[in-house]
């Protein structure tokens, strides 16, 4: 009997907010020493009280609004009571019956398992959006544990998703997106293997068209996009396998392990944990007012769906060229003020067509983010104006393209410096010209017997002589002209 | 000339101003005083002399350089549930017998600007849960007026000290009556702020939708005095309210005293429980309101037989979730296990007492999947009626008034095995938490030689109102002037 997957994903992101949930102390965790960005309200001293961090509020829902959910304008944190020596007060303030926003839907393109891919579009429901603080960061030594609170009280957003998603793919193209977003919004780094983006998977199988739930099987410990694909592959592989075997699929929580690539069970339903949630009697309901939620909505960026239809239709470019350059919102922004730098001279694709080729080959092959690119979006486009203009050729372009990249020089003076221009002057090249008729007297022969091909060989020597910077169609035409007068 | 540790905290500013005495002077007064009597009174789990006399030193200096901050030189106590900087914070409890906050609780920074002098802190029944200090993990404090019976709590040290001479003025906390109910028990005056009057910021959480912090005092003035100098927003407490505090003193003394005023009495508070000697102090001071003037209108609370249950819900289950963060993991005992969760079991058997588990357990059932409905949000739906009841009766009177406690001090020793009979201690006490308004305990009488208190009931930021009735009636009466007969003996 063939099975269909049932996922659910709930996923949590930190949000890069400069103070921490309920605190003043700084958010930033990853990387700091232990237990520096620590006070008496993130360590749970007695006495001591939360106060909302309205940034993060404000993060919360330019999420949510991405998420195209309804933001809720009364809500209330509630207090998730379970010992464990991270949780600094023994309960986590978080959301429960009132969440920040509910019922949104996130669009998914699948598709080879790359999002981008034009593929079949999907929308994968959110249930809620909600707003809650992080626990500390356990390291176990030599029968020892250590704990570092850095981390305690960091914003933390969950987003829990309905059971819309039906594979690896899809779950793989649903976090992508989801990190896509937040990216976008600037709420968070997105950065699954700095724990800033954590997933969980709820997983069950039926048989296809059934609409009844299977057994649901929480997956968890996936710490990259690829451990999200390849988790859900082998726990598909595994219920399978028991279901045809005529063997119950049991309710567990699974944890991942990305070294075996096998998920192992961590506990069972009847460990499961009563949470006793209630409101948290330290905060006060909050009650955001409409005009408040409408300003956050005027203040949210191009989302990238929007920014890629935009780019297509002002600026001519492929659903694929246009994919690739909103995929980043930073390279969509780089790309878009070299467009406008250029204004009516050169065509958006051209310019794209450099930001897509040679720009992006160099970041890939030195593993450099667009922020840190030192070519300034002016200089690109007085690069490609020089090109278009006949002042320097292809060769040359690319000569003084990787200067560029190395020292973020204006491309005039590289050029200059470098005597670059190409020579477009017939009087100055007629001799050359000449010369390498004279020099070149069997393809000579060769072209007037017919061999049409070999003029690029004779444009090559023209190059050459001139170390490549004779300008080809001039040359070409130039040698036309000689090889026909003097037949 | 009275001893200097009897004095009134505004007579003591005005001798200061004066110039006729030193904070020095005053505040070795009551070390000395609290050194003669409280080997038998045990009102303080920890004094400060040396640090109370260099803050005395130090308020001189600033009157002396022309400072005149309302409290410059004034010794207070303060309840061990509430966070001073660098000294030991107990909450009568094991778990956090060792326990030294790095910071000060937002009402001891208040008055540290004010320039009070911290003569230490007073022994409280462990986490305020209690209403003798029986329930305090280290010693039961003796009741002034009859060492072998309780002071009332769980602000019982508090109360002791302020009546025995230890303290000018002290604060103590309340959740469920703890100011009033001990203030009551040993003779002194006792304010529960409107619930967001007074910054919760370092007071260690009961229940934290009920705790409010408030003054135990000599007479009404000196409570206004204290009430005003903690009072106001704080941002570090959310559910502090952002609302202008005013002159307590000058509004207490507006006006015509009772006169006119609508007094109002709540005939279920006035039940078969009560003690006769408790009932006929409380109708004699009623008789005395109406004789200063004020209209006493009999007015009906009818939800009030459901304010022990309704409270105990609430404020176990608050209590359940804010007591988990003593694990044994950051601060105070830990009791070291093989295993993390034997450390857990072990710390928390070991540093908590009968009290604490018994509520931690009934909160932890009142939440628990199955049972939130039925009890959790039940409680809070009664609540609700509660809180419309007064809110009724606020468009017909201007306080209220009846007896602060059905009873006077009880036996150490005898409530203490029937918890039940301890929780009626604060049958009178509790609504005002539940409904999260005023209410203040002034002397009004004794019954076998014990003290009887008179609660006046005021609404939602009426402090002004209920300090006015409380001191045209103690203007009237010489109840507050009285004090216990102690041994002074120096060990």
């Amino acid at each position: 009997m063939p099975y269909e997957p049932v996922i659910g994903m709930e996923v949590h992101v930190e949000l890069n907010t400069a103070s921490k949930m309920f605190c003043g102390c700084s958010a930033e965790a990853f990387g700091t020493p232990p237990n520096t960005h620590v006070c008496p309200v993130c360590l749970g001293m007695p006495g001591t009280l939360p106060v909302i961090n309205e940034q993060a509020v404000r993060y919360t829902v330019m999420t949510g609004l991405a998420l195209n959910c309804t933001v809720q304008e009364h809500n209330v944190f509630a207090r998730k009571n379970y010992f464990y020596p991270d949780l600094p007060k023994g309960y986590q303030i978080s959301q429960y019956e009132l969440p920040l926003c509910q019922d949104g839907y996130l669009t998914i393109d699948v598709g080879d398992g790359h999002p981008t891919e034009a593929g079949q579009a999907r929308r994968v429901r959110i249930r809620r959006v909600h707003l809650e603080e992080d626990t500390g960061k356990l390291t176990h030594v030599d029968g020892y544990s250590l704990i570092d609170f850095n981390r305690a009280g960091v914003p933390l957003m969950e987003i829990v998703s309905e059971a819309d998603i039906r594979s690896a793919e899809e779950a793989y193209a649903y976090v992508t997106r989801l990190r896509q977003i937040v990216r976008y919004l600037g709420v968070s780094s997105g950065d699954m293997e700095k724990g800033a983006m954590r997933c969980e998977v709820n997983l069950s199988l039926r048989p296809v068209g059934s609409d009844e739930f299977g057994t649901k099987v929480e997956v968890k410990n996936l710490n990259s996009f690829r451990s999200v694909r390849n988790a859900i592959a082998y726990e598909i592989e595994r219920q399978t396998r028991l279901l045809e075997a005529g063997k119950p699929v049991t309710q567990v929580t699974m944890g991942w392990d990305e070294a075996a690539g096998v998920t192992r069970e961590q506990r069972s339903k009847e460990e499961a944990h009563d949470y006793r949630y209630f409101p948290e009697p330290d905060l006060p309901p909050l009650n955001l007012e409409p005009a408040w939620i409408e300003a956050v909505k005027g203040s949210l960026p191009e989302l990238p769906d929007a920014k890629r239809d935009r780019f297509m239709a002002n600026y001519g470019l492929s659903r694929y060229d246009a994919d690739v350059l909103v995929e980043d919102r930073a390279v969509a922004d780089y790309f878009e003020r070299a467009v406008r730098v250029a204004g009516d001279t050169i065509n958006p694709k051209l310019v794209a067509n450099w930001v897509t080729g040679e720009l992006f080959r160099r970041m890939n092959e030195t593993a450099t983010a667009i922020t840190s690119v030192k070519i300034k979006p002016e200089d690109l486009v007085a690069l490609i104006r020089m090109v278009k203009g006949g002042t320097i050729n292809q060769p040359a372009a690319k000569e003084t393209f990787g200067v560029m990249w190395e020292t973020g020089r204006p491309p005039q003076e590289i050029v200059e410096e470098r005597g670059l221009k190409q020579i477009s002057d017939a009087g100055e090249l007629a001799g050359v010209v000449a010369q390498v008729i004279a020099d070149n007297p069997d393809p000579v022969a060769q072209f007037k017997a017919g061999k049409e091909t070999i003029i690029r060989f004779l444009i090559g020597q023209v190059m050459k002589a001139t170390r490549g910077k004779a300008n080809p169609q001039l040359a070409e035409q130039l040698l036309r002209e000689q090889l026909q007068s003097n037949e | 000339m009275t001893d200097l540790h009897q004095l009134t905290i505004h007579e003591a500013q005005d001798m200061l101003r004066r110039g006729d005495i030193s904070s020095v002077e005053l505040t070795q007064s009551v070390l000395d005083r609290a050194l003669a009597v409280d080997n038998d009174v045990r009102a303080y789990i920890c004094l400060l002399p040396e640090e109370a006399l260099a803050q005395a030193e130090a308020a001189d200096r600033r009157r002396a350089a022309g400072d005149d901050t309302p409290l410059l030189g004034i010794p207070l106590a303060i309840k061990d549930v509430i966070c001073i900087q660098g000294v030991t914070t107990t909450c009568g409890s094991r778990i956090l017998e060792n326990f030294v906050p790095p910071f000060d609780a937002t009402i001891v920074a208040r008055l540290r600007a004010a320039g009070a002098v911290f003569l230490g802190k007073t022994n409280t029944d462990e986490f305020a849960m209690g209403s003798s200090t029986e329930y305090s993990a280290f010693f039961t404090t003796g009741n002034p007026w009859d060492l072998e019976r309780v002071p009332g709590g769980s602000s019982g040290g508090s109360a002791a000290a302020v009546v025995a001479g230890e303290a000018l003025g002290a604060f103590g906390t309340d959740t469920g009556g703890s100011v009033r109910q001990p203030a009551a028990m040993c003779g002194v005056v006792g304010l529960k702020p409107t619930y967001g009057r007074v910054s919760r910021y370092g007071l260690v959480a009961h229940g934290s939708s009920l705790d409010q912090i408030g003054p135990l005092t000599r007479d009404v003035e000196d409570a206004a005095i204290l009430l005003g100098s903690i009072a106001g927003h704080d941002r570090m407490d959310s559910t502090s309210l952002n609302v202008a505090v005013p002159d307590y003193v000058r509004e207490m003394k507006t006006g015509d005293g009772l006169k006119g005023m609508r007094v109002g009495v709540p005939k279920e508070y006035f039940t078969e429980g009560i003690e006769p000697g408790v009932e006929t102090a409380v109708r004699a001071a009623l008789d005395l309101m109406a004789d200063l003037g004020a209209e006493l209108i009999e007015v009906s609370l009818p939800h009030t037989e459901y304010a022990i249950p309704i409270y105990y819900l609430i404020a176990t289950a608050e209590a359940s979730s804010n007591l988990a963060r003593y694990d044994g993991v950051r601060y105070g005992l830990r009791v070291d296990a093989p295993d993390m969760w034997q450390t857990y079991y072990d710390t928390r058997q070991a540093g908590f007492g009968p009290e604490v588990k018994r509520r931690i357990m009934l909160g932890t059932y009142g939440l628990s999947a199955g049972y939130y409905d039925a009890y959790y949000l039940k409680a809070q739906q009664a609540r609700t009626l509660l809180r419309r009841d007064f809110e009724r009766v606020w468009e017909q009177v201007d306080v209220m008034a009846c007896p602060t406690s059905p009873t006077t001090a009880f036996k150490i020793g005898q409530k203490v095995d029937d918890p039940l009979q301890m929780y009626l201690s604060d049958v009178f006490t509790v609504s005002l938490n539940l409904v999260g308004m005023c209410g203040i305990s002034i002397p009004c009488g004794f019954s076998d030689g014990m003290p009887v208190g008179l609660q006046l009931m005021g609404p939602a930021l009426g402090e002004s109102i209920i300090l006015r009735a409380a001191h045209a009636y103690e203007q009237a009466t010489e109840w507050h002037k009285r004090r216990p007969n102690l041994t002074e003996r120096m060990f």
